[in-house]
This record gives structure tokens, sequence and C-alpha cells, in this order.
């Protein structure tokens, strides 16, 4: 490869390689500096974006960051890559695809066929061109649409996880924090709790709560008990009323060791569940979740930075066509995104690399508390995802998860971006809430009148 | 007149159910927001998980409260700022700390690190160790050592250096909104630099807010304990022999 560099004031920065230019070229994150790849100097890192914008989109398809031999993200990548699909953009440089995206010409129906043209670096690559705002309108222009029993993605709506998790998995506790959100309208993408004992027994026990919680009201809404690919497996295999299959994924095959999954095992499950036939509205039954700073973690980031290798796991996602995906993106701790600033700036990445992958992508709004981050940040991410068009968001009881032990969103915040932002939900959800006497002819939630509520609850958790 | 507070309690059809959850389930709304009291209530939980990140551990009082002899180190970290982003930092004892880890012969060495709460450490630790001491009577115990701006790795330095056949490392978990002074306990087999966390047992959830009590996370380290020095390992392969005793905790 011809050498990369550019001269800023006078000073010629010079790059080692494809991998090297896109490290530095990263807005500060405090992940890229705990790793050693950070840009030295903000000269630096100015200069690699410079460099970047210059080289051919043709470099990420010659020069694999991860060798193509050894991982098989890699492999798929490369070999899923739709060259008819590339062609309008083929002749470009990373510069030029910034400008190309951002133009009145990239319509949705143009970027939704630009889509498998598209590998996940050239997509982070661009995205260190951009500045928030162009994040934001260039994610806003890509519509992914996906369904299970209810439809996902459609323009001018926002769905939302309900997730009611529990210390001890406590099945009254999960019931009522799961009515809590249904009557704030939230739990249209699913409801999905993430279990404090990783058992199949467990699972079973769960999956059949939350599953007979939504056929008792008849809610067009999924259900998922998010645990391990092989427990989701073994549930089905025992009768489980599994939905969708749940895992964390991440960009590398060696990261995704670290998570014991491989892509064979992710096509088994989605076989398993697709043999189930459960869904009424569509077929996507994948559920995936993501992080910035998840493969260096597994030490499996190869020198790769951590926003780019994030983006390589929406190939992996992508490859299994999900109903839904979601970035954890202040999950993982301030080793990885130290403060309100990087976790914004990473949520927004990850939102558009998704989208202009073709990914239904959504994001867990949210910080643990050693970061320098509070619920103002969260307001801020929020808003900012929902303009972008943002698929889904996760919503706790009060924001608070008594659980894991971060904070993400309440069901408050929802009723927020659906007043400020005329956001819906799904629409056979939107229909069933309107059934309920839950949402007014504004389609507003009502505050719940005591019968309704006395008849919910006392129906399943008193 | 203020309205009777019994009387309002039972007019809520959520009292029952905040028995089942402590997730703030049922909060009123003002327009689309949160009632202020709510948000008031979350503000104070998560500033004092942030005071409890933050605090410094005062290792001199800790000292005092432990009989026998205590040595105290800290890791190359040198302040709490470096310590939340340079986590392989925390890992590693500080190079004036290596001198004063005497070689010798012990079964275990009990490690007390600040971690990400060093009011769970402040609180927990000198009881859980009194609670496991007691349980282990003819354990070859080396002196305790504190170590400050730590992670849990720091043990396998400290271990490595004292000769010990077992680290058992106390350490702060990090806060959430509903407790935070949790205490967690890593146990390591042959610790030396470069353990794999895989290679470690966990208990962790230990306070005294619905959590895991002294006497039953002793209890289960004594247990592990005893079959690591008789099996001569920690991790998936003991958590597999432990089966329901230790249950899913690491």
């Amino acid at each position: 490869m011809a050498q990369i560099s550019a001269t800023l004031a006078g000073k010629t920065f010079r790059f080692l390689d494809l991998k090297h230019v896109l490290a530095c070229a990263s807005p500060r994150r405090s992940g890229d500096e705990l790793a050693g790849i950070a840009a030295r100097s903000d000269a630096e890192r100015v200069a690699a974006r410079i460099a970047l914008a210059d080289l051919p989109l043709r470099t990420f398809l010659e020069d694999a960051l991860i060798p193509y031999e050894s991982d098989e993200v890699t492999r798929l990548i490369i070999d899923t890559h739709d060259r008819a699909a590339f062609a309008p953009v083929a002749h470009f440089t990373v510069g030029g695809l910034r400008d190309f995206l951002l133009s009145y010409e990239a319509d949705t129906d143009r970027l939704h066929a630009l889509a498998p043209g598209l590998t996940p670096e050239m997509v982070a690559g661009v995205s260190k061109l951009m500045r928030n705002q162009d994040l934001i309108s260039v994610a806003r222009k890509c519509t992914v649409v996906t369904a299970f029993r209810n439809t996902i993605g459609l323009p001018g709506r926002l769905s939302t996880r309900l997730q009611p998790n529990h210390p001890t998995d406590d099945l009254r506790g999960i019931a009522a924090s799961t009515l809590d959100g249904l009557l704030y309208g939230t739990g249209d993408a699913v409801i999905g709790v993430n279990p404090a004992t990783d058992s199949v027994p467990n699972g079973l026990a769960l999956l059949d709560m939350l599953d007979g919680l939504r056929a008792r009201y008849d809610i067009p809404t999924q259900t998922c008990v998010l645990t391990h690919v092989t427990n989701a497996i073994e549930l089905i295999n025992r009768g489980g009323a599994v939905d969708l299959v749940f895992q964390s994924i991440a960009g590398s095959q060696a990261a995704n060791a670290g998570f014991g999954v491989d892509l064979a095992i992710l096509a088994e499950a989605q076989a398993a569940a697709l043999a189930l036939g459960r869904g009424t509205a569509g077929q996507n039954v994948m559920y995936f979740e993501t992080g910035q700073g998840a493969a260096l973690s597994a030490e499996a980031n190869f020198g790769v930075d951590q926003q780019t290798i994030e983006a390589r796991a929406y190939a992996v996602a992508r490859h299994f066509q999900p109903l839904l995906v979601n970035t954890v993106v202040g999950f993982i701790g301030p080793e990885y995104l130290y403060d309100g600033k990087q976790i914004i700036r990473a949520g927004l990445e990850d939102h558009f690399c998704g989208k202009l992958l073709g990914v239904p992508m959504g994001c867990d709004v949210c910080y643990t508390n050693h970061a320098e981050a509070d619920q103002d940040d969260m307001d801020n991410l929020m808003t900012l995802l929902t303009v972008a068009g943002v698929t889904f968001v996760i919503t706790v009881p009060g924001a608070d998860d008594v659980m894991l032990n971060y904070q993400s969103l309440s069901y408050h915040d929802l009723l927020y971006l659906r007043s400020n932002f005329a956001t819906r939900p799904a629409p056979e959800f939107e229909a069933w809430l309107a059934r309920m006497d839950m949402t007014d002819r504004n389609g507003r939630v009502n505050i719940p009148e005591q019968h309704l509520l006395r008849r919910m609850i006392g129906h399943d958790a008193a | 007149m203020p309205p009777d507070p019994e009387a309002l309690k039972s007019r809520d059809p959520w009292a029952a159910l905040r028995a089942t959850t402590n997730a703030r389930i049922g909060l009123a709304r003002v327009g689309d927001a949160m009632a202020l009291g709510d948000v008031l209530a979350f503000q104070s939980a998560h500033a004092l998980a942030r005071d409890a990140v933050h605090a410094a551990l005062d290792t001199t009082a800790l000292a005092s409260q432990i009989a026998g002899p205590v040595i105290t180190v800290r890791s190359a970290v040198p302040d709490r700022e470096t310590y939340l982003r340079r986590p392989d930092q925390g890992r590693r004892l500080h190079p004036d700390c290596a001198s004063l880890l005497p070689r010798g012969d012990y079964d275990a060495v009990f490690v007390i690190a600040d971690g990400l709460s060093a009011t769970a450490v402040a609180t927990h630790a000198v009881p859980m160790l009194e609670a496991i001491l007691a349980r282990l009577p003819m354990l070859r115990v080396a002196p305790v050592v504190i170590a400050t701006q730590a992670r849990v790795a720091i043990g396998d330095e400290i271990g490595e250096r004292l000769g010990a056949r077992l680290c058992a490392i106390m350490i702060g978990e990090r806060p959430g909104l509903s407790v935070a002074n949790s205490l967690g306990i890593y146990l390591t087999h042959h610790p030396r630099i470069g353990c794999r966390d895989s290679a470690r047992n966990c208990i962790s959830n230990i306070h005294t807010k619905g959590g895991l009590s002294y006497a039953a996370a002793a209890d289960t380290l004594a247990w592990l304990m005893r079959e690591a020095l008789h099996r001569k390992l920690t991790g998936v392969g003991l958590k597999e022999a432990a089966g329901d005793l230790i249950g899913d905790r690491s």
C-alpha cells in the first residue's frame, strides 16, 4: 500500500497502515487510549482525517484489518460483499463517500440499495469524517424495517424494549415491572429480561411467565430471555416459548469466542427459532447486543480501534436478519468511553454505522456509576438519537436497572420522546394500546384509571 | 387538612407490588415527566454511588481494626481518574511496594482492596475477614494486605510475591443506585501475574441491605478454599464441582 500521510501546519504525519490511520482519526476516547492506539495529539488526529479522506474506498476491500485466513468475521465481510451494490460508489474516496451520503441524491432508496455494497470498515471510516449532525442526518435517511409479531422501524416510529430485570429473577417482581412499563406504552420492540441466573430451568420459568402475560392480553409484541445462545437452543429443545434468540456479539472471531459463540452456532440457533414459526408479522428471530470496548476487553481487538471493530459486529448481525440490534453504549465502562461526551458520540456513531449497513439499530442509552455521566447526558443522547430515527431504545422502571446496576432510560423518558418528536410505536402495538384504552384519541398515554390498573395488577401479580 | 398517608397508601394499587421488587415501579407523573420527589430520590442515590466510587480508603483506620500483621500497598495508579481510565495499571503493584511483600510458606493471603467502592471495604471487609478466619483455623495465613487504587488482578502479583497458594481478594464492587457498598470476593489458586479471570471464583453482592450475609459468604468461601487447596485449582473447574453450593455467582 502507498504511504499514508498528511501535512498539517508544515508538519507531516505518517501512518503505518489503514488500521493505524483509522485509529488516529477516531474522536478521542478512553478505550483507544487504553489500547495505546489513539492519536497522540489533536493535530495528529486531524491529520489522520485529512489522510483518510483521500483514501480510495477500494482500499478497504484490499487491506483486511484482521487477516482473512484467521478470522471468520473478515471472511464473512469479504465473501458477502455485494460488488454490484458497491459499483455506484466504487470510484469514491472516503471523503467522497461522506459528501455523497450527505447529498440530496442519497435518498432512502439509494441508501437502502447501497447497504450490501458497504463494508463495516468503510462505514466506520466515513463516520470519522462526520460531525454529530452528519451522523444524525444520514442515519435519519436510512429505513430498516423488520417484523416478528409487529413491524419495527417504519418511518416516524420509535419502539422500546421493556427491560423488567430483577436481582433474584422473582417472577412477581418481573411481572410488576412489566405491567408498569406496559401502562406507559413501552415494550413494542421486545419485553426482554436479563436473567440474574443464566440457567435453562430459570429461563423456562421466565419465558412461561412472559409468554403467558403476552398471550393473556393478546399483546402484539415479542418476549425474550436474554440468555446465552446455547441456552436458547436448549430452551427450544425443551419446548420453551422462544420468540427471539438473543446473543451478545463482537467484531472479531476471537472476541466472539470470548462470548462463547461463532457464526455456526448463531446459524443453528436462528434455524431452531425459525422452525418454531412463532412470528405472525414476519420472521426476524434474532436479537443482538454489541458495544464499543467489547473486543478490547476480550483482548481480541488486534490493534483495530474500538469503533471500527464495533462496526464489524454489525456485519455479523446483518448476516442473521435480526429483528433488533442495539449497542449498550455506556454500559461497558469509563475505560472505554470515559464521559458523557464520549458516550454520546459513540451512540451516534454506532447508530449511524448500523443503519447504513442495513441493521435495525437501537440503543441502550445508558451509563454506569463510575463514568463521568448522568441523566442529563442521557436526555441529550436519547433526544439526538430520536432525531436520528433510532429504531428502539431500552426503558426500565425509573431509569434504574436494579439487577445490572446501571442507569438507562425511564418509562417517563419515552413519553417525553413521544410528545416532543411525534414518534409512535409499532402500528400493531399502537392499535393494541388504543384498544386497551391506554392511549387517548391523540395517541397520548393516559395516566391509568384505577380500575384498569387494578384489573391488570389484580389479575397478574398481586 | 393534609390527606391521611395511610388512606393514600391503601388507595395506591402499587403498594402490594412494591414488596416484590426494589425497582422504581409505580412512580407518579407530571405531564410526561417524573414527579420531582422521584427525581430527587434518584439523584440522591446517584450522588451516594458516585461518592462511593471517588472516596479514598482510610487504610490506617482499617489496619487498626485487623488483629495480626498488616501490609499496606498501592497499585501503579497515581490518582482516581487514572484508576478509572487504566485498569491495566490498577492490576499492577507500584514498584516501591514490591519489597514490602517477603516470600513465605503460606496457604493463603487475604487482600483487602478498595476497588470501586472504598465505603464497601470500610464497612464489610473486617467482619468478613473475621468470619472466614474463624472457619479456617488451621490455615497458614500471610499478613493481611491492604491495597489501594487496586483491581482484582493485583492479588495475582501480591500472592506471587508472598508465595501464597491461594489469594482471596475482598474488593469494593461497582456501586449501584440501590446499594453503594457491596463487597465482592475473588479466589485464585496459584496466583501469578497474567492469571485469567476464568481461573477465579467469585462471591459477589455481600452487603447488609438484602445482600449475601457475612456468614453465608464465609461458608461458601471456606468451602471453596478447602477444595481449591485440595484440588489445586480455582475457576470454571471448581465451580462445576461446587454445583449448587456456589450457584451461578462466578
